[in-house]
């Protein structure tokens, strides 16, 4: 994969206590020029929302976080994406570990067709962990931290399918923080969910975001209104307006930004 | 670009409200001091009468504008179109009521000839329509000079007013119904000076819905 830096400097903004970096991103799929010169720091401990309309390029920019799109054939970056400073594209690192440190959550809810139990456990037992102690532990403490333990603690054994949508989606968090991420990449995660399902993974969110970083992409300006600290918002590959969610949602720089979450787009 | 049908039609439903309000205000404004310059209690009374049908035209308001907001989820400059179409509405509605007082007087003037003809009073009122007319037409036309234009005449209004005082507390009344005539006339320029200030407060509204930030125009 292509690793140089090209185009002129842009106009960005610099935020403290950046967990991550992206720098002059340019994406490409074969000829198709996905992602444009994205230059973005996103915060730590901090909900930050992606929004804009289909194809603008949030979801590929959140696929970069954690080299998923490595495993879409013709993929080519250039610019430099650091997480805690480091490179991730670098040779040197190991992108299993990566995955471990920054975690994704889909859109569509996919637990394995395995017990509740050996759903949460899979990722701790793939990293080494076999002492069961320690096992039921993990277990328990990211159940809990997906507000989902109570709901199931006397039934680990069952099938995870046998939970309904929003348990699920729960369920497939709850899997992620068992290895202990630094991140969590959520793509459209409550776009498959009813309301009140919804509701509550934004709750969750909530008391997430103390210990861990969140980056969310969602097709809902609402909740991205409701639940991030920070909103960017993409066109056609490019980065239009980053700021608070509560500068964006009521004084807006761009007017593009304006017309989009006024529902005055097209 | 995509058109919001339901909710642009709700907020042009919203200014229509509000200009059939500051209509109403103006002619209220100008049927109240006619009443006053002539003693026509007949003509007073109608101003009162009205009044309850200022106040339902700000219900109304306040019901589309709550409406909006539950159903259409604004934000950015539309939220603000609404609340400042509530505060607005609110100053109209105190411009009305002020109105109904300047009647009032007029009517506890019925059977009295007036000390001197009322000259001053007249000329505050005539700005001051200009000023209920021109504060609806900046919020029609988001437009900021307009409304900056309030804060000079309000200036002027309040120049006049400081006059009438002068004049009104120098004066040697021949009898006490004078000097309680005097007194009322008083009122009355605190009225409309009042309903000055109101009219500004609703160029600062429309300042806030298009640049987000709240001058003071009343200072």
């Amino acid at each position: 994969m292509a690793m140089t830096t090209a185009s002129p400097e842009p106009a960005h903004a610099r935020t403290a206590r950046a967990l991550i970096e992206i720098d002059r991103l340019n994406l490409y799929y074969g000829d198709f020029h996905a992602l444009k010169n994205v230059t973005l720091d996103i915060p730590e401990r901090a909900v930050t929302a992606f929004i804009g309309p289909s194809g603008c390029g949030k979801s590929t920019l959140l696929r970069t976080l954690n080299r998923m799109n490595d495993l879409i054939p013709g993929t080519r970056i250039e610019g430099r994406i650091a997480i805690a400073g480091t490179d991730i594209y670098s040779p040197e690192v190991d992108v299993e570990t990566l995955r471990k440190k920054v975690g994704m959550v889909f859109q569509q809810p996919n637990p394995f067709p395995k017990s509740i139990y050996d759903n949460v456990a899979y990722g701790p037992r793939l990293h080494g962990i076999r002492k069961k102690s320690r096992l039921d532990e993990i277990v328990e403490s990211s159940l809990r931290a997906a507000a989902l333990w109570n709901e199931v603690k006397d039934q680990l054994k069952r099938s995870a399918l046998s939970l309904s949508g929003g348990q699920q989606q729960r369920l497939c968090i709850a899997r992620a923080l068992a290895v202990e991420p630094d991140i969590l990449l959520m793509d459209e995660a409550t776009s498959a969910l009813d309301p009140i399902s919804t509701l509550k993974i934004e709750e969750l969110v909530h008391q997430l975001k103390s210990r861990y970083t969140i980056v969310m992409v969602t097709h809902n300006m609402h909740q991205a209104a409701r639940v991030s600290d920070r909103t960017v918002f993409f066109l056609n590959g490019e980065v239009i307006e980053s700021a608070d969610t509560e500068k964006l949602f009521s004084n807006p720089s761009d007017s593009r930004t304006e017309d989009y979450i006024s529902g005055r787009f097209g | 670009m995509i058109r919001r049908v339901e909710f642009d039609e709700g907020l042009n439903e919203l200014k229509t409200l509000l200009l059939d309000m500051g209509d109403h205000v103006e002619r209220a404004i100008e049927a109240a001091m006619r009443a006053l310059r002539t003693v026509d209690g007949e003509a007073a009374r109608k101003v009162i009468g009205e009044d309850p049908e200022l106040n339902r035209l700000e219900e109304r308001i306040v019901d589309l504008g709550t409406r909006l907001i539950a159903t259409q989820q604004p934000v950015a400059r539309d939220l603000r179109r609404i609340l400042v179409a509530f505060r607005i509405s609110n100053d109209l509605e105190r411009m009305g009521d002020l109105a109904v007082d300047i009647a009032k007087a007029a009517l506890r003037l019925e059977g009295q000839e007036l000390i001197k003809p009322l000259v001053d009073l007249p000329k505050m009122a005539e700005i001051v329509q200009t000023m209920t007319r021109e504060s609806i037409r900046s919020f029609l036309h988001e437009n900021v000079d307009l409304a900056y234009k309030m804060a000079r005449d309000d200036d002027t209004v309040d120049a006049i007013y400081g006059a009438v005082l002068q004049e009104l507390f120098t004066l040697r009344p021949a009898s006490a119904r004078d000097s309680s005539q005097a007194m009322l006339l008083c009122f009355v320029g605190r009225y409309l000076e009042r309903i000055a200030d109101h009219a500004t407060n609703i160029g600062e509204s429309v300042v806030y819905l298009v640049t987000n930030r709240r001058p003071d125009l009343n200072r």
